[in-house]
């Protein structure tokens, strides 16, 4: 096998170990439940009749790790099991963990998706820029201004956004409502105050990342060879630089991006968008156990794959390992 | 090959530290004075909260949502309470909170991080690969989580997030150790028979503390932001508390009248962390000024 | 042109340097001639600016660096007033840089050939095709091994002596007037660095091409230069051409700087054995084995030298002697009782008896500690010394080492490298221990502070009958300290015995080579060798 194939092997398969490990840690979250699971649920007055019946429902009866292997089992096949929130209610109206779950991820990757494309290539340019003229004031500008900006809670921000931009002016929509029937242009822009909060939050951190590492590389031995062979400065960047800088700069991309996850979740509940964040909260707060383990996993999932993918970029554009001695 | 004259040491005047860090500090820019000013007023309105503070915590001295000026300088919140006075009561809250959780985290990390540093072998690669799995899920997210199983209280809140915070701790704390743990002095001492506890105290400890003081700084913004973020969904730092991610919750409506009111806790909130980012950077750079360039 | 005029001709100049945002001059008013053809070779310790010069000549400053006075004048132009778009046309057609690490000089993601032809190309010269054909001479010419494949390998396929002379091979790609050589040689072996050496001569003889080479080693140097100037601090000692300067060094530092060569211990023997190593085999994890069948002994009171080249295991003997890698076959003894092979199942008495000096005295001192402290933690730790008691003892500690009380509240910052190297010395000698392990204790050190040290070390031996395991690269150190000399190549003994056995023919074929390669203060010794070895490969 080509060594590059058994380290990409490897790579992957690690990503894979740390999925099992965290769906572990997910689904442990009801055995550590302090109290009994059900009760807890169904409230202290419910007849143990009716505890014992919700038990059997949701299989509490069996041994663990019995429950997690069939829990696993129904995951892959998309089945996360029932809302607590709707438990207890007459059949036929319990919802899915998947019906709540699917719409609103679509929802927040579009969120996401809108907030990366306007927010990737900004940073990237913004922090080469600040690379190649460091220590100037353009330089020390934007390192202060990003440092402010890197500071401040998300919320901060977006409610700065929605007073100026939404009260004060009425540019924009102050609530990121939006449903399935909503077109793609009045979507876009109903999530404009959402997506400019978390691109400000992000553009700063990336543009930071960006920066260093450029100037990292551009301290290398093999620049100053580079330039003393009395290349232009843009064939030294573009010929010497950028080669080597992919892996840094996917790194950088991916943390990012990774960290927008994370932003995703505060933004939608200051704009009331129907995302996977906000459900989270919310299920957060009614207990709604199933619901928080898919979103926790949802999120868990994107986390790993984006760190993967940054990963992946590395190996295959390393030299050492395309062509190993 | 680059500057320094290697066999004439440098003249040893030694000063004071109060007077080396008075130097330091006249050569700081203003953007560290900023942050120095802002940190030392935010914990002096903390230590003194009830002098400083007009009215109680949680005392209702009027009708709610009352505007701004006359007896209540920033008005009134959503019950009727002072607006100005749990501002500064906040800061007592907010930072206190933060400040033990941050602690706490370093203090589990930190110590775990080192030891893993040091005796290296299965216990390193075990600890290491524990945390890679913990950092596999966001940390707010995870928080959430674990809020959602063992409740919302203060304690609860303050052992989860030193405890997932740590995780961050621990691996700064092993890299920096591993940097220092592999120099020969280390190995001196593990050849004259010093026990581990000898080696982390005394000679692997004193050489990590710069970075580990500068992520301090570091770590206190993230976990204050965190928390923060967690009161402000209403997960963390439960009522009657005065906090000030709560506070932006509580009083977020009035964004929609143009009132500024909430942005107030939120104000105070992003003043102090960029403080201390001004701060921490410049001290960074003081740090790492010597190595770079070259 | 004018023919007679010289090349470059640098006049008055200074620059500074930037540490911790304050500058300070590291090149203090340097005047320098270069003439069509020549080589000048720049020599100094670290500190004295000569690669900065180096490169100022080309009127480049690093990052970091500015240059504050004087001129470059460089076939016409002053280079120190010339921007820098100016300045580009001249690098890489009229003159070219090699560093001094070639494996980080190269772009890791570049073909060597595509990096080759860069510069012609670039600057309109040749068409790529003609470089490629030209490149393969040029390759053949430096001996690189496949000339006409070698091209198409990434920097991290090929070896580091290799590599260095592709990076010579792409500083002539455009035949420039001047080549400026950066300690070219200085991170490669002895028997790697004597073929770099010869390539680069032939190729700068050949071409006729003007260059400044700059090295720390006066003996390397003599090789390569017509001509020789002497740093130091930024400044300049004295210039001569070589052969003058090796026959009359008119000034004492000059002299200095082969000070390590003038020291010979006289051999003596001893009966009794303080370490013996038999059968050792080592190795790291489950890797390959870095030892293989070591047997040393260390008579009492007298140093072995164990010499080798990088990789041949010198230094993990030293680990498996102090049992931080407890070998996989074989058995030490110690004043003859088996040594228990790990670290933490030594009695503390039998820790305190087998000490160790490192390479490095920077990393070898806690920055944090005090030099009371450093030194008094072993006095404290093993004698159980405290107090007055202690005090004493320090005082006399650093008296044996040359060096007085008021050093003991120092920082180990606070003290010259020098200085550094005699405390490690001084904790090594604090617990009165039998055996002193020291590793390549002087190769980090400049010539002059090395003697220091070798001499406080041979009086320490006479004084206090201790017993040195001394693991070097140098020749000249072992000449200077040994008794008995092993030669260790790959991981094996392949000679031992007493000094002037080892040191006189017959050789071994590796000891043969490697100190046929140690190059001598000779500007014909190169040419010599070469001849010797063309001679002898022919017969």
């Amino acid at each position: 096998m080509h060594p590059i194939v058994r380290t990409l092997l490897q790579r992957v398969s690690l990503s894979v170990a740390t999925l099992l490990a965290v769906s572990v840690i997910i689904f442990l979250m009801i055995e550590a439940l302090p109290g009994n699971f059900a009760s807890a649920i169904l409230g202290q007055s419910a007849t143990p009749e009716r505890v014992a019946a919700f038990e059997r429902q949701i299989g509490l009866d069996r041994p663990p790790v019995e429950r997690y292997v069939v829990w696993l089992g129904n995951l892959l096949q998309g089945d996360f099991g029932n809302s607590l929130a709707s438990a207890g209610s007459p059949v036929g109206h319990e919802r899915t963990v998947m019906s709540l779950v699917g719409p609103r991820l679509k929802n927040t990757m579009f969120l996401a998706g809108l907030v990366a494309v306007v927010a990737v290539p900004i940073s990237l340019a913004l922090g080469l820029l600040a690379a190649l003229y460091r220590n100037g004031i353009f330089d020390r500008l934007v390192n202060l201004t990003t440092l402010t900006s890197i500071s401040v809670p998300e919320f901060f921000i977006a409610y700065i956004l929605m007073l100026f931009f939404a009260v004060r002016l009425p540019w924009f929509h102050s609530l990121a409502t939006v449903n399935t029937d909503t077109e793609l242009l009045e979507r876009v822009a109903r999530c404009t105050l959402p997506a400019l909060t978390l691109v400000l939050v992000i553009v700063a951190h990336m543009m930071r990342m960006t920066r260093a590492s450029i100037i990292n590389l551009l301290a290398s031995p093999y620049v100053e060879t580079a330039r003393l062979k009395g290349l232009s400065p843009a064939r030294v960047i573009v010929h010497h630089a950028l080669p080597n800088a992919w892996a840094p700069i996917v790194n950088v991309i991916a943390v990012n991006l990774a960290y927008l996850v994370v932003g995703v979740v505060v933004v939608e509940v200051v704009f009331v968008y129907p995302g996977v964040g906000q459900l989270m909260v919310d299920s957060v707060s009614a207990r709604d156990i199933p619901v928080v383990q898919a979103c926790a996993l949802v999120f868990a999932i994107a986390y790993i794959g984006l760190n993967l993918i940054a990963d992946l970029v590395a190996i295959i554009t390393n030299p050492r390992l395309l062509r190993p001695r | 090959m680059t500057t320094g004259t290697k066999e004439i040491p440098t003249p040893t005047v030694r000063r004071g530290l109060l007077a080396t860090a008075w130097r330091e500090l006249k050569r700081a820019p203003i953007s560290a004075w900023f942050g120095l000013a802002v940190v030392f007023a935010y914990v002096f309105v903390g230590v003194f909260a009830p002098w400083v503070a007009p009215y109680g915590e949680a005392e209702i001295v009027g009708a709610q949502y009352q505007a701004w000026g006359g007896q209540h300088v920033f008005g009134t919140d959503q019950l009727g309470r002072d607006m100005l006075s749990r501002l500064v009561f906040g800061a007592r809250n907010t930072i206190g909170i933060a400040f033990l959780t941050t602690a706490l985290s370093f203090l589990i990390g930190g110590i775990i991080g080192m030891i893993a540093a040091i005796v290296g072998g299965w216990l390193d690669q075990v600890l290491a690969r524990l945390v890679d799995v913990l950092m596999a899920i966001p940390q707010l997210v995870f928080a959430l989580v674990l809020l959602s199983i063992f409740g919302t209280s203060v304690v609860n809140l303050i052992l989860i997030i030193a405890v997932l915070d740590s995780t961050r701790v621990f691996r700064l704390a092993r890299a920096v150790a591993m940097n220092v743990v592999v120099l020969d002095f280390v190995e001196a001492a593990k050849l004259q028979g010093e026990n581990i506890l000898w080696i982390a105290t005394r000679e692997v400890l004193p050489n990590i503390l710069p970075p580990m003081v500068a992520e301090f700084g570091l770590r206190f913004c993230f976990v204050f932001l965190t928390i923060s973020a967690l009161s402000f969904l209403g997960l963390g730092i439960q009522p009657p508390t005065a906090d000030w991610g709560s506070m932006v919750r509580e009083n977020a409506t009035l964004i929609s009248y143009g009132d500024i009111t909430p942005l107030l806790p939120a104000g105070a909130i992003a003043l102090l962390t960029v403080g201390v980012n001004f701060v921490v950077d410049w001290f960074l750079h003081k740090t790492s000024g010597l190595k770079d360039g070259h | 042109m004018d023919i007679e005029s010289p090349l470059l001709e640098i006049r008055g100049l200074r620059i500074e340097g930037e540490s911790g945002e304050v500058w300070h001059e590291i090149v203090k008013g340097i005047d320098l001639t270069l003439r069509r053809g020549e080589v000048l070779g720049l020599i100094g310790e670290s500190g004295a600016g000569k690669s900065t010069v180096g490169l100022a000549a080309m009127g480049y400053a690093r990052p970091g660096c500015r240059i504050t006075a004087g001129s470059i004048r460089f076939d016409g132009l002053d280079l120190a007033r010339l921007p820098e778009s100016e300045k580009r046309k001249l690098w890489g057609p009229r003159m070219a840089y090699v560093a001094q690490s070639a494996a980080a000089a190269f772009n890791p993601a570049h073909r060597l050939i595509d990096q080759y032809v860069e510069t012609p190309v670039v600057h309109g010269i040749e068409s790529e095709g003609e470089v490629k054909r030209q490149a393969v001479d040029l390759f053949r010419r430096l001996h690189l091994p496949d000339p006409e494949r070698i091209g198409e390998r990434y920097p991290h396929e090929v070896s580091g002596g290799q590599l260095q002379r592709a990076m010579t091979g792409m500083a002539m790609a455009c035949h420039p007037d001047l080549l400026i050589f950066d300690e070219p040689t200085t991170a490669l072996d002895v028997t790697t660095q004597i073929e770099v050496l010869a390539a680069i001569k032939e190729v700068v003889r050949h071409l006729h091409t003007a260059a400044i080479y700059i090295s720390h080693d006066l003996a390397v140097v003599a090789q390569m230069a017509d001509r020789v100037m002497v740093l130091r601090h930024g400044e300049l000692v004295e210039e001569a051409t070589t052969r003058e300067m090796l026959a009359n060094p008119r000034e004492a530092y000059t002299k200095s700087l082969w000070a390590v060569r003038s020291l010979y211990k006289q051999e003596e023997s001893s009966r009794d054995v303080v370490l013996s190593v038999q059968g050792v085999a080592a190795a790291y994890g489950r890797g390959i084995k870095v030892l293989e069948d070591v047997s040393i002994d260390v008579p009492l009171g007298r140093t072995v030298a164990v010499v080798g080249e990088s990789g041949s295991g010198k230094s993990t003997l030293a680990r498996v002697i102090t049992g931080l890698l407890p070998p996989l076959a074989g058995t030490i003894q110690f004043q003859g009782k088996a040594l228990p092979p790990a670290l933490r199942n030594r009695p503390r008495d039998l820790l305190r008896r087998v000490q160790m000096i490192y390479q490095m005295p920077d990393t070898a001192l806690n920055p944090r500690r005090r030099v009371r402290d450093i030194l008094g933690r072993p006095l404290a730790f093993h004698l159980g010394l405290t107090g007055q008691a202690r005090d004493r003892r320090l005082i006399e500690l650093l008296e044996m080492i040359e060096l007085d009380a008021r050093f003991l509240d120092r920082l180990p910052s606070e003290l010259s490298g020098g200085q550094k190297q005699r405390i490690c010395i001084a904790r090594a000698l604090a617990v009165n221990p039998d055996l002193i392990i020291c590793d390549e204790v002087t190769s980090a050190l400049d010539q002059i502070v090395a003697e220091g040290i070798l001499k406080l070390l041979l009086r320490l031996q006479k004084d206090l009958g201790v017993s040195y395991l001394y693991i070097t690269h140098d020749l000249a150190t072992v000449k200077a300290i040994a008794d008995e000399i092993v030669v260790m190549h790959r991981g094996r003994v392949v000679q031992k015995g007493p000094k002037t056995t080892v040191l006189t023919p017959p050789h071994h074929p590796y000891t043969e080579l490697l100190l046929s390669s140690v190059p001598e203060m000779n500007p014909d010794w190169l040419d010599g060798v070469l001849a010797r070895r063309a001679i002898a490969a022919a017969g």
